[in-house]
């Protein structure tokens, strides 16, 4: 078992003519996943590496079954893309794309409520479930299939805790990037409720960053419904308030959302906190009891 | 982004908020001729500079008389105001606000923002105008009042009426309950359709007159938004950015300047941070954060080199790539000849993980270059701190 994507899942790559979408198209293909289609409006009835283009998604989905949308469009135009995967029936987005206006967002987020889709991101790597389907651009060798969970808000952090489990022989289930944006689709509650139910993982990392409260959201949860072991990781102790550091989404602004707090807030709902991000996949071990 | 209070104004006029009367100014002359036009009871000269606090630090003035505004103009213009949100070293006042004095009644507080968690714009309000809106939060949450507006409809009458209120302008002041609510309207078109991260007016007044005028304005624009509006661009005011950051944007890189000695050069957001915080457990404190992107390459390397070295405080370097889609050995070759390029004349840590990593740092260890090479992220911070002491 996994969460989210497995080997059956059929992919649309939306953007993917372009330099980053037919790249990593490819990547995602070499890795085993099924990505069955590809859009670019005006280029349908190319091919990239023998993947077939259409011009619309909702032609992607009636002729080549997707069921998932995997997107790069450029920001100026992400937002109707997402909209368009969502119109056209796909039920998993992940949106690869950095740079969305926050009020385009705002409107997807609110477009998208009450309807039975998910969107993972923006701003995000991507999920992969380890050797069947890697939808998203994070380097595939690193994983192995094994029995810990990772959800992210971040990208080579993220790489850096899987390397970890990986070098250690506890290997992966499903690693799922929600991204750094401050407005985002899946936030921590959703993968979290998502991996507690999946008999496979055994153990979840979760990896927070200064910004919001989705941290301490997820403490909530995880102190009522979480049995699991959650270990975490907040980055951005030493960065200073008022600073957006790199991810639109990670700043502390009015004193609130600090490192600090987080770790707090998680620490008191049973949460292993890790200080060194050089030590997670250790605490994991010791979590797990090995 | 930020702007200055002036240019906050001029978006809120132009979105129909009411302003007092004013004009930016650049010199004594330009003060006195603008308080000659302007023929006010009373002038405000108001220093302009991104940070809050300004009151306190001496930098607005008020007078009747209309022949001392050239005089105050030329006391702030040139000034180094320190106010809690400058830091030490404090921001040269460069450009002046100069409006008519408004008679106060009472003082509110509104700001407009994204709610993180709902994905929602919501206003927040509060009786308690003219104070840090923080202060109010820790002390007195009761006095905070939260309207969110949904997305799909916008703004409707009953978020203001809501708002309105629970503020109790109906005690307050009767007259000024619809101009509210169409305040309210005004300032969420003026947030949604220019892409704004805050709005907010601080204190936003009701006068004897029984008026609205907004008496401070800030605005922060969503950068991800500004290629839609070339107008806010054209508000980006240079020398209220670090001059390194300035140059780190030109070259693509995101950096952030901080107070420490170890320069840190990094793949990705979050492990940029995750470096910070490590050679803070390593014992020292970080220069600064540096994400030269998923693809770090020679070039953009070499300007990371660059701006580290400019800052005076860096003793040493730490560079930590985690090389997914990018491979290690291409890395490797980048800081090689950015290295040679670039005299480094500190000491250099270069830690290198993930693809073709082993190939990566045999390539470093075999340039000649003065650098140690490491596997593992705590030992490469020991190491660099090691290198250059821990701090004080």
């Amino acid at each position: 078992m996994s969460i989210l994507v497995n080997k059956n899942t059929r992919v649309v790559v939306q953007g993917i003519t372009g330099k980053e979408g037919s790249f990593h198209a490819t990547q995602c293909k070499a890795y085993g996943t099924k990505i069955v289609a590809g859009v670019t409006p005006g280029k349908g009835g190319q091919e990239v590496e023998g993947i077939p283009v259409f011009n619309t998604v909702l032609e992607a989905v009636k002729k080549a079954e997707c069921d998932t949308s995997l997107i790069f469009v450029p920001p100026p135009f992400c937002a109707d893309a997402i909209l368009e995967a969502a119109d056209a029936g796909i039920k998993l987005i992940i949106c690869i794309t950095e740079g969305i206006p926050v009020n385009d967002m705002v409107k997807v987020k609110r477009a998208l409520r009450g309807r039975d889709v998910r969107l993972i991101g923006p701003n995000c790597p991507g999920v992969i479930t380890v050797d069947e389907a890697k939808i998203g651009i994070m380097p595939g060798f690193i994983h192995k299939r094994g029995v810990v969970g990772v959800v992210s808000r971040s990208g080579t952090l993220t790489y850096e805790a899987v390397h970890q489990l990986s070098t250690l022989g506890l290997g992966e289930t499903t690693c799922v990037g929600i991204g750094g944006d401050p407005v985002n689709g899946t936030g921590f509650v959703d993968v979290l409720s998502l991996f507690e139910k999946d008999p496979e993982t055994q153990a979840i990392v979760m990896i927070g960053e200064i910004g919001g409260d989705a941290e301490e959201k997820a403490a909530e949860y995880i102190k009522r419904h979480v049995k699991k072991p959650v270990i975490s990781f907040i980055a951005g102790i030493t960065a200073p308030p008022g600073r957006r550091m790199g991810h639109a989404g990670a700043i502390i602004s009015g004193g609130k959302g600090t490192a600090a707090e987080k770790m707090k807030a998680l620490e008191s709902a049973g949460v292993t906190i890790v200080r060194n991000p050089a030590e997670i996949g250790l605490a994991v071990t010791k979590a797990l009891g090995r | 982004m930020n702007v200055h209070e002036f240019q906050a104004k001029s978006l809120f006029a132009q979105f129909g908020v009411p302003v007092p009367r004013g004009k930016e100014v650049t010199s004594p002359e330009a003060a006195s001729a603008w308080a000659e036009e302007l023929n006010a009871p009373v002038f405000v000269v108001k220093a302009q500079i991104h940070a809050g606090g300004r009151g306190k630090a001496g930098g607005v003035k008020l007078t009747k008389d209309k022949g001392a505004v050239a005089g105050l103009a030329r006391e702030l213009l040139g000034k180094t105001l320190v106010t809690h949100q400058t830091g030490p070293k404090g921001r040269v006042v460069r450009r002046l606000l100069i409006e008519e004095g408004a008679n106060i009644a009472k003082e509110l507080y509104l700001s407009i923002l994204v709610d993180r968690d709902s994905g929602w714009p919501t206003f927040i309000a509060s009786t308690e105008g003219g104070m840090e809106i923080e202060e109010v939060a820790a002390h007195t949450p009761e006095k905070i009042i939260k309207e969110a507006i949904d997305p799909a409809v916008g703004f409707q009458g009953h978020n203001g009426r809501n708002v309105a209120f629970a503020l109790g302008l109906h005690q307050i002041e009767p007259a000024v309950l619809n101009p509210f609510v169409q305040l309210m309207e005004n300032l969420y078109r003026l947030f949604m359709e220019k892409n704004a991260a805050l709005v907010e007016i601080n204190p936003l007044i009701i006068t004897k007159e029984k008026t609205l005028i907004a008496l401070d304005g800030k605005v922060s624009f969503d950068d991800n938004g500004l290629f839609k509006h070339p107008d806010v661009q054209q508000m980006r005011d240079l020398n209220e950015e670090e001059p390194l950051e300035i140059e780190a944007t030109a070259n693509n890189l995101n950096y952030v300047k901080l107070d420490g000695n170890i320069g840190c050069m990094v793949n990705g957001a979050g492990l940029a941070m995750a470096t910070m915080d490590v050679i803070k457990l390593a014992g020292s404190e970080p220069a600064n954060f540096l994400d030269v992107g998923g693809g770090a390459t020679k070039e953009t390397v070499a300007a990371g080199f660059r701006i580290l070295l400019k800052d005076p405080n860096v003793k040493g370097i730490f560079i930590n790539i985690f090389g997914g889609i990018v491979r290690c050995e291409r890395i490797a070759q980048g800081v090689i000849e950015a290295a040679k390029e670039v005299q480094i004349t500190v000491p250099l840590v270069v830690r290198l993980q993930g693809t073709n990593a082993e190939e990566g740092r045999s390539l470093l260890a075999q340039s000649g270059l003065k650098l140690e090479v490491a596997n593992d992220l705590w030992e490469a911070a020991q190491k660099i701190v090691k290198l250059t002491g821990k701090a004080a």
